[in-house]
């Protein structure tokens, strides 16, 4: 029988408070199989990992149990100092007594006795652990980025940088994302394109990123350090080499529609470049649009193309790459604003978001940086913005609160006054948020010294009124109704996953929490990785952020991939799953259970393989074996039930 | 050399384990060459008196079938451990409960109530019960005491080997018995006339990955011979249930059934089926898969058809 040695921590009062440290010891002293037991104060301290490593010397101990906090924070710290004196790690469990015991209960006599409960059921589980090494994988050092708006362009140019391969996919015909529609950022008022544009730029030329736009990602399959990943590239039928962007299409194309980089506010033919400014400098013919691909019914820009750039019968292609890290950057959209009835369901052209009103404001905008409301091209003179529009309302629409609109909307307001010296701007609002470097002093500058009226309430109602918008709204602060005559309303509508992130995701098997937003690894001090291995997460993907955020944390996520790609060897958990060839009969129910495509089929031997770097060890597969062939390294079925009877007292 | 004494006992079955030792035809007689039967209700007039009256252990070999229903029963398994050296459960019903345990989703008052009141082809007004005594002028009647739980050989008396089946095949039945006379015997507590694998190991039909959308019930549908039953829809216990039997239902286009039981590694048959299936079903919404669900219609029936007895579960609480 192993010799097992136990060590409860009292965590300062944390564990101690409502614990009985002493009696814990004493009772497990006396557990068969338990040579040693004691305790300290606080067993991660220096002094309390040298006396583990002192006992495991002494005693000849063969596994040890450390009853302390959730082996989230310090099972690696236990381990390492078990490997130190020759224990191998994978015999040094954590019985998590504080945060599943002392932080939950506050009758000693029945904390005491779970934590007991809990401690034994750990000896059970370990008195079967077998002695594990982790598993060495060779990678590849190459990065996949996907996404090109901010967040994307840094994490793939801080990879870039460091002298690493970078794949960055963007799904638009153009990088730059949301970032390249805004006007000016606050709070320094800084022109966004000014400041992107360099960066677009540096993308296309750097040598050590490959630019796959107009391109989306369809498969992930491999696992951390060798994915296999397949990006459709859509067909631009304009050859990308041969393209010079002359501009001589856009003459002779007879089909005009809205741009959508405009949000529908200007228009584009259907060969175009979305902004001048764009990266690839690369016409696209918009399929959609175009009088007919398929069959051909115009070929006006094919006959004036220099370069004879235009091939009608581009097709899509699949692209294959190998890559060691991925990088996700996908972003968000607004709220579409056909989703808040109460505020014209969307089909009142004066009533606008947040990117709209950017779009106006910007002098490469499509009304050259005059404000002017889509309806008639007039000056508004009143403009009601309206904060939280489909934010923080649980009850109807996005539960959150979307973080950057308090400031973009300042900022909206300031700038109107700037452009409209005689307009009055009004902003609704439940709590202006600023925390962020000068943000609450830029919302003191708008709110005090220029001019705009902010009123504390939430706006019921938006409805055309003649000429004008009728805004009914409450000022909570009188407690009077308020009812605006406005010219345009601004909608502050809330953030949510970019579109077709959903499918994504869920393609690449990336955890979401219930916004549909990605999930990290840990919320404080994992905030860049995800759960799952070798993808970091960059921008707000994440959740709502503003530009200083995104760019921080894509460099956060970049450093992380830097990280890895600098290490010789991968080495990954081995907690796995193993099939037993003679109890597998091959019935194939475990392979559509596992998340991670870890499992094949022998046809030799009519069994199911894993492939132990694949396996994340979820035990999907354990649940899923009806034979009982598939168990997990050291939590087998075996294990549980031992650890169940002990927690049953049976 | 002396003939091994041989007993054959049913306890709460059926009688189909008793005459499937007949399954291994004329082997019979190379059976009876090496072994006087003692004791076989179905086939030989024996009474209880005379097992009473035989030297503890004497008999070598007792193969007992059918769970433990009843006081009689109860009393049969203790008599048959204490006359026997080796005491097998002999098919699913001593093995694992079997069908008769099936009963323990209800108690003895449910099953009385069923039987003596409510079927409908039952006209009982002054509510007869059975009664363990029954006092006539001839003197007193007895009958064996029902109990309110099926329990399996195991859980009333120590047993040496399981065999399962429902019944048990007579290839597997025959090699048991060979074991037994060539005293080339397993370890205590094994499991004989049986693999490791499961069922699908013997199934010859071609098996994928499996996602399932919609049950049918098998007398619904023709299903396609050569491709796994339960990829059709169809629901088939094989792959939660251990093989031995030869997959000899499937090859005639009934689902298995899971009347040999768990397989080595597996406690809890229906624990495990409802594992497996709850891991292939290819719904994502709760409406659909409650209404793929709903198209199990006994759940318990199909998941714990002969092992519930055995099963973590045992028996519906009884307050």
């Amino acid at each position: 029988m192993k010799r097992i040695g136990v060590f409860v921590c009292g965590c300062g009062i944390n564990i101690a408070k409502t614990v009985d440290v002493k009696k814990v010891v004493e009772e497990i002293g006396h557990y068969p199989g338990v040579v040693y037991a004691t305790d300290y104060q606080y067993m991660c301290s220096d002094p309390g990992q040298k006396m583990i490593q002192e006992a495991i010397e002494r005693e000849h101990l063969d596994g040890i149990i450390v009853a302390a906090c959730s082996p989230t924070l310090h099972e690696f710290t236990f381990r390492r100092a078990s490997e130190a004196v020759g224990l191998n790690p994978y015999q040094c469990e954590i019985a998590n007594i504080r945060e599943q015991c002392s932080w939950v209960h506050q009758d000693k006599e029945i904390a005491t006795a779970k934590a007991i409960k809990i401690t034994k059921s750990i000896i059970e589980k370990e008195r079967l652990n077998d002695s594990l090494s982790p598993i060495s994988v060779f990678m590849t050092r190459r990065a996949l980025v996907i996404g090109g708006g901010i967040a994307g362009i840094q994490a793939a140019l801080d990879i870039a940088d460091s002298g690493y391969e970078v794949i960055l996919v963007e799904k638009e015909p153009s990088i730059g994302g949301h970032m390249a529609q805004l006007s000016e950022t606050f709070p320094t008022l800084d022109c966004s394109q000014c400041i992107l544009t360099p960066k677009m730029v540096e993308i296309s030329h750097h040598p050590k990123i490959k630019l796959l736009a107009y391109s989306e990602v369809v498969n992930v399959g491999g696992y951390v350090g060798n994915f296999n990943v397949k990006i459709l590239k859509k067909p631009r039928y304009v050859k990308e080499d041969l393209c010079n962007n002359c501009g001589e299409c856009f003459k002779v194309c007879p089909v005009v529609v809205p741009n959508e980089f405009e949000r529908g506010l200007g228009s584009r033919y259907a060969i175009y470049i979305p902004f001048p400014q764009a990266v690839p400098s690369i016409c696209t013919i918009d399929a959609d649009a175009c009088l007919g691909l398929f069959p051909l019914a115009c070929n006006k820009c094919k006959e004036v193309c220099e370069p004879n750039a235009v091939d009608y019968d581009m097709k899509p292609e699949i692209i294959e790459e190998t890559v060691g890290a991925i990088v996700v950057a996908t972003g968000y959209d607004l709220l579409p604003s056909e989703e808040l009835k109460e505020y014209g369901n969307g089909r009142n052209p004066d009533i606008i978001d947040g990117l709209h009103f950017e779009r106006l404001l910007s002098a490469s905008g499509p009304t050259q940086g005059v404000i002017r409301r889509p309806s008639d091209g007039k000056v508004p003179k009143e403009v009601v913005f309206v904060q939280c529009a489909g934010s923080r309302d649980p009850e109807k629409h996005l539960p959150y609160c979307s973080k950057f609109c308090c400031m973009y909307t300042a900022k909206h307001a300031l700038l109107y006054k700037h452009r409209v010296p005689d307009g009055q701007p009004y902003i609704f609002y439940i709590d202006v948020r600023t925390a962020g470097k000068g943000y609450e002093e830029f919302y003191h500058r708008v709110s005090e010294q220029e001019g705009v009226v902010y009123l504390r309430g939430k706006v019921s109602k938006i409805f055309q009124d003649g000429d004008g918008l009728m805004v009914w709204g409450v000022d909570t602060l009188t407690g009077k109704k308020v009812e605006i005559t406005a010219d345009m309303v601004v909608l502050a509508t809330g953030a949510v996953p970019a579109e077709g992130s959903k499918k994504l995701f869920a393609n690449l098997k990336l955890a979401c929490d219930e916004n549909g937003f990605l999930s990290e690894a840990h919320p404080k001090l994992r905030p860049v990785e995800s759960l799952t291995p070798g993808f970091f997460l960059a921008g707000a993907a994440q959740g709502p952020r503003d530009i200083p955020e995104t760019v921080a944390q894509a460099g956060g996520a970049a450093s992380k991939v830097i990280g890895m790609f600098s290490q010789e060897m991968l080495l990954h958990d081995p907690i796995v799953a193993v099939v037993d060839e003679n109890l597998c009969s091959g019935c194939k129910i475990c392979i559509s259970a596992c998340p991670y495509d870890a499992r094949e089929f022998d046809e030799e031997k009519n069994i199911v393989r894993v492939n132990e770097l694949l396996c994340e060890g979820c035990g999907a597969c354990v649940a899923a074996c009806p034979s009982g062939a598939t168990q997990q390294q050291n939590i087998t079925d075996d294990q549980i039930r031992e650890m169940v009877k002990v927690v049953l007292g049976e | 050399m002396a003939k091994l004494k041989v007993a054959l006992y049913w306890a709460a079955s059926c009688g189909g384990c008793e005459i499937s030792i007949l399954d291994i035809g004329a082997k019979i007689l190379d059976f009876v060459a090496g072994a006087e039967i003692v004791f076989w209700p179905c086939a030989m007039d024996f009474k209880y008196h005379h097992v009473e009256a035989m030297p503890d252990g004497s008999i070598d070999l007792t193969l007992f079938n059918g769970a433990i229903r009843t006081s009689e029963n109860e009393y049969m398994a203790k008599l048959f451990r204490r006359k026997s050296k080796v005491l097998v459960a002999y098919g699913s019903c001593a093995y694992e409960g079997g069908i008769p345990g099936l009963a323990n989703v209800t108690d003895r008052e449910g099953i009385f109530k069923r039987v003596y009141d409510t079927t409908p082809s039952t006209k009982n007004p002054k509510g007869i019960r059975p009664q363990t005594k029954t006092k006539v002028p001839e003197g007193e009647l007895r009958l064996p005491e029902f109990y309110d739980t099926v329990k399996t050989l195991a859980q009333t008396v120590d047993v040496d080997y399981f065999v399962p089946g429902c019944p048990p095949t007579g290839e597997r039945t025959w090699e048991v018995l060979e074991a037994i006379l060539g005293n080339n015997l397993p370890e205590k507590g094994s499991v004989v006339g049986a693999g490791q694998k499961t069922v699908c190991d013997e199934c010859p039909r071609t098996k994928n990955e499996k996602k399932i959308k919609a049950f049918v019930r098998p007398h619904l549908v023709i299903p396609d011979p050569d491709v796994c039953l339960l990829e059709q829809g169809i629901f088939c216990a094989g792959f939660a249930t251990r093989d031995g039997c030869g997959a000899q239902c499937i090859q005639v286009n009934m689902p298995c059934r899971g009347c040999y039981g768990p397989p080595p590694k597996v406690i809890d048959q229906g624990a495990k089926i409802v594992s497996a299936l709850g891991s292939i079903i290819d719904a994502e919404e709760p409406e659909e898969i409650n209404r793929i669900l709903d198209q199990i219609p006994n759940p318990i029936g199909y998941f714990y058809r002969f092992g519930l007895p055995y099963s973590i579960l045992r028996r519906r609480v009884i307050k």
